[in-house]
């Protein structure tokens, strides 16, 4: 591990808790804590987990008023942005000028006028940094909070957890954020994530993440979940990696995610790669990602060929890997669209054999959402 | 009876009966909790170094190499069954195959159990 890689504000704590740490996104992460990647994805299902993802880029878009901030950030994104309210958050991806996608990214909109704030993939910060300096409007600047932790509980206990430390937490809706006291730090509170399941993320002042962490992980219900288990979690949820299930040559269309694509915006348009995208939605694009689901027990991980019934190759696995809840192996990839459709049966190409596999809806494991 | 190593963290105990092989407590350490075995079909036969084998954890895939040459005679079903048992009991319950040898050399390149703990050391 060299020694130009970051560290978090839970990297002490991580070591004292002894995770094995690897390279992820330039960063020191913990892959896994002692307890290993299929008990602390049981564990999250089951109670709740807390997750480092202080790696994540977190930024505000600044500008004299909501309309002017929120028009800058619609040149780049395809979402409705004008219309979102204060207090709430909503998934979003950046786009280059052929439609494809540059990032996805959290936005939402606090209270103080003017100002978006995201949250961008830990892998992607720096260039999409660049690329929004390099598009935004005069007038219209990048605000970036470095210093940052964020935290994520996950999980059906998260919310009694959080509400013994900031009561206020119970009752906030999905996909809402609001700033709240945890433990006497200051905090901002988003419902959501990344697990399929009811929780939280928490971003903090770095000097008081590892203290909120503490408060956290000393409650019974809570562990410390590393990357290995937020990868299958997420996979279970049918949630896009970038650079895995989603890259700059595959558009929103392609990668099952057009609820980004906010109505209004596909009658004006105006978004970078609009007239792909647009064509896509209206004569369906080549290929799609979907589910997939091996009928034995055998894994196909990222880059298995996906066949027909004559064998024929019609498309790749993305994500792939075991389901500790489905307790089955689980993947994700695109095919060409005639192949597309829930139900059809394909082959996955494992170890020179061709495996039965059935294209399935996602999630596998159904989403646990705070709906109250 | 005594239990030879290889580098890739195969084990194997020879008997007057063949050599049975699995995968070291090192190896299982390494790959976290396993949740997939496939094992070769009995009467196939393998050149020492050959993929014989893959064993999964919920993140990655590893081929095990069959540590000699020979051809199967035995293989064990419960550890495809129940993959669990390859971190449960690694070098004993959770053997993987049982190989007949066809080349008595072959044993002579493995490690003894003290010279395989020095090779981990340097790992």
């Amino acid at each position: 591990m060299t020694s130009e890689l970051k560290r978090t504000p839970l990297y002490d704590l991580h070591l004292s808790l002894g995770a094995k740490m690897v390279e992820f996104a330039g960063y020191e992460m913990p892959v896994q804590y002692a307890d290993g990647v299929l008990k602390e994805h049981l564990h999250t299902r089951a109670k709740a987990g807390l997750f480092d993802v202080s790696h994540m880029g977190q930024a505000a878009i600044v500008g004299p008023d909501h309309e002017t901030v929120a028009r800058a950030l619609e040149t780049l994104v395809p979402g409705e942005i004008l219309k979102l309210g204060a207090g709430r958050q909503r998934l979003s991806v950046l786009l280059n000028d052929r439609g494809g996608i540059v990032d996805d990214l959290m936005v939402s909109r606090p209270a103080t006028d003017g100002r978006l704030n995201i949250v961008v993939n830990g892998a992607c910060k720096e260039k999409d940094y660049a690329y929004l300096d390099a598009r935004l409007p005069a007038g219209v600047r990048l605000e970036r909070f470095d210093d940052r932790g964020l935290m994520a509980l996950q999980g059906p206990m998260a919310s009694a957890v959080l509400a013994r430390h900031a009561p206020d937490a119970a009752t906030l809706k999905f996909m809402s954020f609001t700033e709240m006291k945890i433990g006497g730090f200051d905090a901002v509170v988003t419902r959501g994530g990344y697990t399929g399941e009811d929780g939280y993320e928490i971003s903090t002042r770095g000097e008081d993440t590892a203290k909120v962490a503490k408060l956290l992980l000393g409650e019974a219900e809570v562990a410390p979940i590393g990357l290995g288990a937020r990868d299958s979690l997420r996979l279970e949820a049918g949630m896009c990696l970038y650079g895995h299930d989603l890259d700059e040559d595959t558009s929103p269309v392609e990668g099952n995610i057009g609820f980004v694509i906010g109505k209004r915006r596909k009658e004006e348009g105006g978004f970078p790669g609009a007239e792909r995208i647009l064509s896509e939605l209206a004569n369906n694009p080549s290929r799609l990602r979907v589910g997939v689901r091996p009928e034995g027990r055998a894994p196909a991980r990222e880059g298995t060929e996906i066949v027909d019934m004559n064998g024929a190759k019609i498309g790749v696995v993305t994500s792939g890997g075991f389901g500790p809840t489905a307790n089955a192996p689980v993947a994700m990839g695109y095919v060409d669209f005639a192949h597309s459709k829930t139900g059809d049966p394909v082959r996955l190409k494992v170890r020179g054999k061709e495996l039965p596999a059935t294209i399935v809806d996602m999630p596998v494991v159904p989403h646990n959402y705070y709906r109250g | 009876m005594t239990t030879k190593y290889t580098k890739d963290h195969e084990w194997v105990r020879f008997d007057d009966s063949g050599a049975t092989i699995g995968v070291s407590a090192h190896a299982a350490e390494q790959l976290g909790d396993v949740v997939f075995v496939e094992l070769p079909e009995i009467g196939k036969t393998f050149n020492k170094g050959d993929d014989m084998a893959v064993v999964e954890s919920v993140k990655a895939a590893s081929d095990v190499y069959a540590p000699i040459s020979g051809e199967v005679i035995e293989i064990n079903q419960a550890v495809v069954d129940d993959p669990a048992q390859v971190n449960a009991d690694p070098e004993a319950g959770a053997w993987f195959v049982k190989l007949k040898p066809t080349n008595p050399a072959d044993a002579d390149g493995l490690m003894d159990a003290a010279a395989y703990k020095a090779f981990l050391a340097t790992i």
